[in-house]
């Protein structure tokens, strides 16, 4: 019954020239594209709370216990973080180059970028899943499911030089650290596919021929977005990979 | 939108003549309701679950009095059954009453009237936020079919790691439900940014709207944290994650600093827009001026922003380092600056004003009395020393209870009693609802003054059983709490009754300055059939009675009209 | 009518997009080599250093903030001074009671030996 109320809110506003997208609450296209474009800053502010949990318990037991931190990240390979950081970044880079796109009206190259930033996010989470079923395959996982012992010498890769290296008995509580980073990068890995979600309904829309340099709001409010998935994976790499 | 009146007829009709637009009945069926992205509508939905919640937060309240008539069994033998009482009683009370109420309700309901604005910035969101408190509520329903929960509503590791009732269920509904919150702060903040009558400066709004601008900010900055917070509860209880839990080597006392950063500032979510409802009332009954805008604007930003700074508080028995303590105590003080204020240009208000004692204005002068105690005692509570010996008592509870319950829910049912003739078009009956109005403040006191005084000689909170010797406070307190049902209750039938029979009431029956006086009373479906003309929303010298219609008519609407 | 083109909106030169994304590439690659050499306590620094101005390079030019209204600015700085209280009086706090904790973990831990 929602048609009722829209076709009520055309009939109330009586203007003609009101573009499609302007929705009836707003007097002009510029206050419905600020009004969208704070909203989503405000909601980044949530997201960056959000995450400020898991940072925060990531700083609190590193304080306490950086045995279990320097221990713990020789497990993760930084080749592998590496490349996922230049991924993401080159992600980020087309991105903003989708909203220029989307801004001048080229929609070729809207869509064309809004496809590579769909790409390097899907190879983020491929690169993220074979580091992930490493983890798994070597017991180097969180709380009690912690049980590096089984495997350490057995399996191949970089996972099997580093549990070389650290033969000896791991510090007392070193499955927080797998711990935090599981949190971390799984919570991250989780907007990442939300992310992926919402280039592909953009890509649809910009298909479509919605965005134009009149209307590309939700271009510049999904870019924002991926541009801040990007930003946590700055700190998280870092953070996590680069501890000595 | 524009600020120039459309010439017209200078008097306007009167609410009846408006029946066939005005929101209530704009769309018919069920659907029309829930499908609806119409803020007042939402706000009506808003109403009649939070109400539904509070009831049911209600009966576990009058379970655990009724428990406590006697000492040791009264109605259950079990300790168990008695903790999930008030668990539930807390957790109902807090998540889905206290949070979401006054901005869910009259917020959505006033916030874009009051702006002269046709709706909030994002309706869809609004009608999502609804639904996600939905699916909270339902989580917790489910929760207490399911065998409920013992942990207190604060989830405290490293218990709530350990029992066996349905703890994860209920963080993931309190998870659901902080996003409900979230999305009701995001709206609100960008729409009073964004949406604003054109002309209407930030210090030209109704204060109730700087009270919602604050509550956004700690909705936006501090839920996140308790979402982040319950999630990781969740995935330790389910995935065993290990970062509270000490068996796995986690730091438990770490889970109640992310708590209580989430949960000390939402306190401030609750009183504040309350806060914002007092400053409309008195400044409405008492036909005056509201006395120190700016600073009772300013107070509510500082109450949010001090609110950060103080959850240390409710670790000061909890292993919290001396200094540390030393810190959040004078930290606390400080808040009771901003507080203080705001009382202070109450009274002010009220000085030499016509008090007119309606309905609304005994819940605010209620308020006022309780808001005072429950301020002050927040003092006691803040002192180190005296806090070693109050701190998990009957005290604690009596304090939090003057403030959530007896100021925040006291606003919010006189906010209800003061606006709603603007959102049903009719009157409920005075005398009825100012006898309510008493009664629920004689209760509430007798429920909780009995509280102060076993709490402060060592009757700890949460116990089952108790001394002899605190029977009698006990017994006092029980029979207060049927006092404070009955004002309530009778209280709500005043108002649905007034649905049916009540006087049908025109634009401005209360004398309101605010913008959402000059629409019709239920509101045209796009709030405003003509541009409301802006005003000052605190003038009462513009206002005049006008016997004929039995409202109030503003001078400068009908000049502005007139003029053109 | 174009509304947004002149309502403040800035469509950024693909140039300047070009030259922060190679600015991220060598400080990413920075970041990767200063790893491998030990600066003892200034580790941490270094590595969140750069990780910051990494960040305010995508904030300022990916995230238009260099030429959006302020106010999104100052939100954005609003949130990491809430996430240092946040962090700060957690990290200033934990330390006292560590012990305690470790005391109650090996209870814990004995418990299940």
């Amino acid at each position: 019954m929602s048609q009722v109320l829209e076709t009520g809110a055309v009939d109330g506003g009586g203007a003609h020239d009101r573009p499609a997208h302007l929705a009836h609450h707003f007097d002009t296209p510029e206050q419905q594209f600020e009004t969208a474009k704070l909203g989503m800053w405000v909601f980044l502010v949530t997201e960056i709370l959000f995450f400020s949990g898991l940072f925060c318990a990531y700083a609190v037991f590193r304080a306490n216990n950086p045995e279990i931190f320097l221990y713990g990240h020789a497990f993760l390979d930084k080749t592998l973080g590496a490349a996922n950081t230049i991924i993401l970044i080159t992600s980020s880079f087309t991105m903003a180059w989708a909203v220029r796109c989307a801004q001048i009206g080229a929609r070729k190259g809207l869509i064309i970028n809004l496809i590579l930033t769909f790409v390097c996010a899907a190879g983020f989470m491929g690169i993220k899943a074979v580091e992930y079923s490493q983890k798994v395959e070597h017991g180097l996982l969180w709380g009690n499911k912690f049980n590096p012992e089984v495997h350490a010498v057995e399996g191949s890769g970089s996972g099997a030089e580093a549990a070389a290296a650290h033969v000896e008995e791991p510090p007392v509580g070193a499955h927080i650290f797998f711990g935090i980073y599981f949190g971390m990068t799984g919570l991250h890995g989780l907007h990442v596919l939300i992310g992926m979600g919402l280039i592909l309904w953009l890509l649809i829309r910009a298909m479509k021929g919605h965005f134009g340099p009149g209307y590309f709001t939700p271009v510049d409010i999904v870019g924002l977005y991926w541009h801040l998935v990007d930003l946590i994976w700055i700190f998280l790499f870092p953070l996590l990979y680069l501890i000595h | 939108m524009t600020s120039i009146p459309v010439p017209g007829e200078s008097a306007r009709p009167v609410a009846t003549d408006a029946g066939e637009r005005n929101y209530l009945t704009a769309g018919r069926g069920l659907a029309s309701w829930l499908f609806t992205v119409d803020h007042k509508r939402i706000a009506i939905l808003y109403m009649i679950g939070i109400c539904s919640t509070f009831m049911l937060g209600g009966i576990f309240a009058m379970l655990v009095r009724i428990e406590h008539w006697s000492p040791g069994a009264t109605i259950t033998d079990s300790g168990e059954t008695y903790n999930r009482w008030f668990t539930l009683h807390g957790a109902i009370m807090t998540f889905l009453v206290l949070v979401p109420s006054i901005p869910a309700i009259l917020g959505n309901f006033a916030l874009p009237l009051m702006l002269g604005a046709k709706d909030v910035a994002f309706p869809r969101l609004n009608l999502l936020s609804f639904y996600l408190w939905l699916i909270g509520a339902v989580g917790f329903v489910c929760v207490l079919f399911l065998g409920g929960i013992d942990t207190g509503w604060t989830f405290y590791t490293p218990y709530s790691t350990t029992t066996a009732t349905k703890v994860g269920l209920a963080g993931l509904g309190a998870f659901i439900l902080g996003f409900s919150s979230i999305l009701t702060g995001v709206n609100f903040l960008v729409t009073i940014h964004k949406m604003r009558h054109p002309g209407m400066g930030w210090f030209k709004m109704p204060l109730f709207l700087w009270s919602l601008y604050a509550t956004a900010i700690i909705q936006i900055v501090a839920t996140p944290v308790v979402g982040i917070t319950l999630l990781l509860l969740v995935v330790e209880r389910t995935m065993g994650l290990g970062i509270f839990d000490p068996a796995l080597g986690g730091d438990p006392v770490l889970f109640q600093h992310f708590f209580w950063f989430y949960s000390h500032p939402v306190v401030y979510v609750m009183i504040l827009p309350g806060m914002g409802i007092i400053s409309e009332l008195i400044s409405i009954y008492s036909r005056k001026h509201i006395f120190g805008y700016s600073f009772i604007a300013w107070s509510s930003i500082a109450i949010a922003l001090f609110g950060f700074l103080v959850w240390g508080h409710h670790l000061f028995v909890s292993t919290q380092s001396a200094v540390m303590s030393t810190i959040f105590s004078l930290l606390t003080f400080s808040v009771s600056i901003p507080s203080a204020i705001k009382v202070f240009n109450w009274l002010a208000t009220m000085y030499r004003g016509s008090i007119r004692l309606t309905t609304p204005m005994i819940y605010a002068l209620s308020f006022l009395f309780l808001f005072g105690i429950g301020g002050l005692t927040g003092l006691f509570l803040g002192t180190l020393s005296v806090d070693m010996h109050l701190h998990d008592t009957y005290f604690i509870v009596a304090h939090f209870h003057y403030t959530m319950m007896g100021s925040t829910l006291i606003a919010l049912i006189g906010g209800i009693h003061h606006w709603w003739p603007k959102m049903f078009g009719r009157m409920y009956n005075e005398a009825v609802g100012r006898l309510a109005a008493v009664l629920t403040f004689v209760g509430f006191n007798a429920t909780f003054i009995p509280q102060f005084l076993m709490g402060s000689r060592g009757m700890p909170r949460r116990y089952y059983n108790y001394p002899l010797e605190f029977e009698f406070l006990h017994r006092a307190s029980t029979v207060g709490s049927f006092i404070l049902a009955l004002g309530l209750f009778m209280a709500a039938y005043n108002l649905i009754a007034s649905l049916f029979h009540g006087k049908k009431v025109p634009d401005n029956p209360c004398g309101g300055a605010s913008l959402e006086w000059q629409t019709t009373s239920p509101p045209h479906l796009h709030n405003f059939e003509k541009p409301p003309v802006l005003t000052d929303p605190y003038d009462m010298e513009d206002l005049y009675w006008d016997e004929e219609t039995g409202g109030y008519r503003s001078r400068s609407v009908e000049g502005a009209s007139g003029g053109s | 009518m174009n509304g947004q083109a002149n309502g403040g909106v800035h469509a950024v030169p693909l140039r300047v997009l070009a030259q922060v994304f190679g600015a991220l590439l060598i400080l990413t690659v920075l970041t990767v080599v200063l790893a491998n050499y030990h600066f003892g306590p200034f580790d941490l620094w270094i590595a969140m250093g750069i990780a910051t101005l990494k960040a305010l390079l995508v904030a300022l030019f990916f995230m238009h903030l260099r030429w959006d209204r302020p106010f999104n600015g100052v939100i954005f700085l609003c949130s990491l001074v809430f996430v240092f209280i946040f962090i700060g009086f957690c990290l200033l706090d934990t330390s006292s009671y560590q012990d305690q904790v470790k005391l109650r973990q090996n209870d814990l831990l004995m418990q299940k030996k």
